[in-house]
């Protein structure tokens, strides 16, 4: 068996890898807070509406035929679930390209100021 | 053309079809047998993590289940779909960055006890010792798939028994072989791409009979807004007011009551919830399913994949409890008040599988209502070793309708068989329930029987149910393969086993793995859906919390992860064990043993979380680990796991 390979995107040892690696820990905040709203969201439709509250909407609310708090249980939460990870894979993304151009940047700062210390 | 040639035309070709996918793709390598090369595009893989997911459980027993459960019903679409949230959000990109085999993998590597270079792999005691976690994480994947893969097999029997009009043990041996074939064939690859297949099978199976159906009975195509709308022929009374006032007036529970926090209703609210959390929970930790995210190309992929997945998903788990409304419409409308003569088609098929059954009260005329006047039963399991009314050995369904017969004859002699299993101190108030009403596993496939929909409608219903059992036996009979030849066989037993010896073991382990698959479904331990929400509860209660923590803490060590797991495990198994089958009261809360795996993960929690101040943090190794997989891959071509180094 051979030893574990290096993680393929560890940062390289040079003077910026101390910014790179407070790029990292905002990247994975920013990750951390989108989640924990996301599941919020996702608690509210599928715990909260669905069960918790399911009475109270399905007497005070119709939608159609449908008493709101049935509707939520066995139609409503289910579409809110797939929007939920559509809304995620949206950020995520999106916030992967920022965190890689901010890569970039910090790699070409570092690279002009290396040649711009020889010049 | 008849049900019967439809039925053998229809699933005679769509596993023409799933054998040939599987020739196709046959695999020569263990990446290939097992993570199908790590080359899927995303859109495929959700349609196969679709159908990977959507059991027969989903297929058969949900709309059956939701039918007879009304509003708490939602606990099964609101847990088998927001447990994809859980998954997209917490596990599936991290786990695919991390981007090995398995899970036992993840779990191996996160939390092995030391630095790898330090273990001394020569023997196989060190190399349990020295990785308790991974054999724990082993032996609990192994255990899980096997609770659920017995709800499959079943599966397979209730729709061969019915539709090829063959003995059920008969049908699950005819699965079996199919399985065997392409799953030993084809590999993670195979399974995939025939996967993609079977999601086109079972998606179209069940939403044409679902389609029809609401054309039929409001007007609208649409079977969501169908099941919202007002009853052709009747306008002005929505469907579901129409159902609630029928519900009353035979006694039984209002079908879309929610409940609230007051009195009875609390405890029914509070199980509601647990087995809501302890189904999404459970998604997000099967094996079977976590696996699905190793075979997309990047992390990128694996988000959209875990989209994709749940879209596909959704599609079925929005149209089932419409199928649910109008299959309890139907089945009530066509089976109360119709003399013996007019007994329809629907009831007269399904009774020779003994899944439904009539019992007279000698007036001629069914009767399907709440309480004593009940005419209709299913012939359930019986307790063994109870005697009849009268004091003779044998209380069984032969005896009881001897008796019933010769009481239906003359009143005085026999005996009434409804008042029997009413009554009898073993077949008691819970027995009683399941044995009231038609078997819930065959609302699904009888439901386009009795809306007289046409043959070849009932048929593409009984080629879609095999697709759906067939494609998650595969897939989890993969799973207990890869646990059983990579994680134990490999990296535990020996590690300089050959490529070809591994690819050998695995399969050897799927036939082995078939059989006894094949076994749980000729002596079914329980109702399809029951048995697979075990698996759910032991999957929410043992891996979730190791993963999450493992991924979202640098802190969380070794001893208080393997604490939490077997505290967990341990905890969930005794419960449900001692409920199930022991007779032991719900001395927790008054949770039903489907919910219990809630109790379980928090536990896990608990424990994990309150030994980790006293234990010993990761090793530097381990938190280099943690960092490379929560960051995202550079831009580019992602590294594959082909090119990757040989573990």
């Amino acid at each position: 068996m051979s030893e574990r390979n290096q993680p393929s995107s560890a940062p390289p040892p040079s003077a910026s890898s101390e910014a790179q690696a407070q790029a990292l820990g905002r990247y994975w905040r920013k990750n951390v807070t989108i989640m924990a709203v996301l599941l919020v969201i996702w608690a509210f439709f599928g715990l909260g509406c669905g069960v918790l509250f399911a009475d109270y909407l399905n007497e005070q609310y119709s939608l159609g035929g449908y008493p709101l708090g049935f509707w939520f249980a066995q139609q409503g939460s289910i579409i809110a679930f797939v929007l939920i990870i559509l809304v995620y894979c949206i950020l995520l993304n999106r916030l992967d390209n920022k965190h890689h151009a901010e890569l970039q940047a910090l790699e070409l700062d570092a690279a002009s100021k290396a040649s711009g210390g020889e010049a | 053309m008849s049900v019967l040639g439809w039925t053998y035309l229809f699933v005679g070709l769509s596993f023409a079809l799933y054998l040939a996918i599987a020739w196709v793709c046959r695999v020569r390598d263990t990446k290939g047998f097992y993570i199908a090369g790590g080359g899927i595009p995303a859109a495929a893989n959700g349609m196969a993590t679709g159908a990977d997911w959507m059991s027969a459980a989903s297929f058969l027993s949900m709309a059956g289940l939701i039918s007879f459960m009304g509003f708490s019903g939602g606990q099964f679409l609101m847990g088998w779909t927001g447990g994809y949230v859980l998954l997209a959000l917490l596990l599936a990109p991290y786990l695919r960055k991390f981007g090995r085999f398995t899970v036992p993998d993840f779990i191996g590597d996160r939390y092995a006890l030391r630095e790898s270079h330090t273990i001394n792999h020569d023997s196989l005691t060190h190399r349990i010792i020295y990785n308790p976690a991974r054999f724990v994480a082993v032996i609990c994947a192994i255990f899980i798939s096997f609770t659920y893969v017995a709800g499959q097999m079943r599966g397979v029997g209730v729709v061969f028994s019915r539709f090829l009009e063959v003995d059920v043990n008969t049908g699950v041996i005819i699965g079996m072989c199919i399985v065997f074939v392409y799953a030993t064939l084809g590999g993670m690859k195979g399974i995939t791409w025939t996967q993609v297949a079977q999601y086109w099978v079972l998606i179209t199976a069940f939403l044409v009979p679902a389609i029809a159906i609401s054309i039929k009975l409001t007007g609208n195509p649409l079977p969501q807004v169908g099941m919202g709308s007002t009853v052709v022929g009747d306008s002005g009374t929505y469907l579901l007011d129409k159902l609630n006032a029928i519900h009353k007036d035979l006694g039984f529970a209002s079908y879309t009551q929610a409940f609230g926090f007051d009195g009875e209703d609390r405890s029914k609210l509070l199980n509601m919830l647990f087995v809501t959390i302890a189904l999404m929970v459970g998604t997000a930790g099967l094996p079977h399913v976590i696996v699905r995210f190793y075979t997309v190309k990047n992390v990128k992929a694996a988000r959209w994949s875990a989209f994709w997945a749940l879209l596909f998903i959704a599609l079925l788990y929005l149209t089932a409890p419409a199928t649910a409304v109008f299959a309890r419409y139907y089945m009530i409308q066509s089976i109360n008040g119709t003399a013996a003569v007019d007994k329809p088609a629907w009831f007269t098929n399904w009774e020779k599988t003994g899944l439904v059954l009539w019992l007279d009260n000698g007036d001629g005329v069914m009767r399907y209502e709440k309480g004593e006047n009940n005419e209709i039963f299913n012939k359930g399991p019986l307790p063994v070793d109870a005697k009849m009314p009268n004091g003779t050995d044998g209380l069984t369904w032969d005896n009881l309708l001897t008796e019933h017969g010769k009481w239906l004859a003359d009143p005085t002699k026999g005996a009434d068989a409804r008042k029997t299993l009413r009554e009898h101190p073993k077949v008691g108030a819970t027995g009683f329930g399941k044995l009231a009403g038609p078997d819930r596993d065959i609302i699904v496939l009888a439901t386009p029987e009795m809306a007289e929909l046409a043959n070849w409608i009932i048929a593409l219903v009984a080629a879609g149910g095999l697709a759906a059992a067939l494609s998650t036996a595969s897939g989890l009979l993969l799973v207990i393969s890869s646990s059983v030849a990579h994680d134990l066989y490999f990296r535990i037993g020996n590690p300089q086993a050959s490529e070809a010896s591994r690819l050998m073991v695995g399969r050897t382990v799927i036939g082995i793995a078939v059989v006894v698959a094949g076994l749980f479904g000729i002596y079914p331990p329980g109702f399809v859906s029951e048995v697979v929400a075990f698996a759910f509860g032991l999957a929410a209660a043992s891996f979730f919390p190791a993963i999450v923590l493992g991924i979202f803490s640098k802190r969380v060590g070794t001893v208080p992860a393997l604490a939490g797991m077997v505290v967990g495990l341990v905890f969930t198994a005794y419960y449900i064990i001692g409920n199930v089958y022991l007779g032991m009261p719900r001395w927790c809360f008054d949770i039903a043993p489907t919910g219990i795996g809630t109790v379980g993960m928090l536990l896990n929690f608990v424990v994990t979380l309150g030994l980790t101040p006293f234990c010993k943090p990761p090793s530097p190794e381990v938190v280099a680990m943690v960092d490379s997989v929560r960051e995202p891959e550079k831009q580019g071509p992602a590294v594959m796991i082909e090119t990757a180094d040989v573990h």
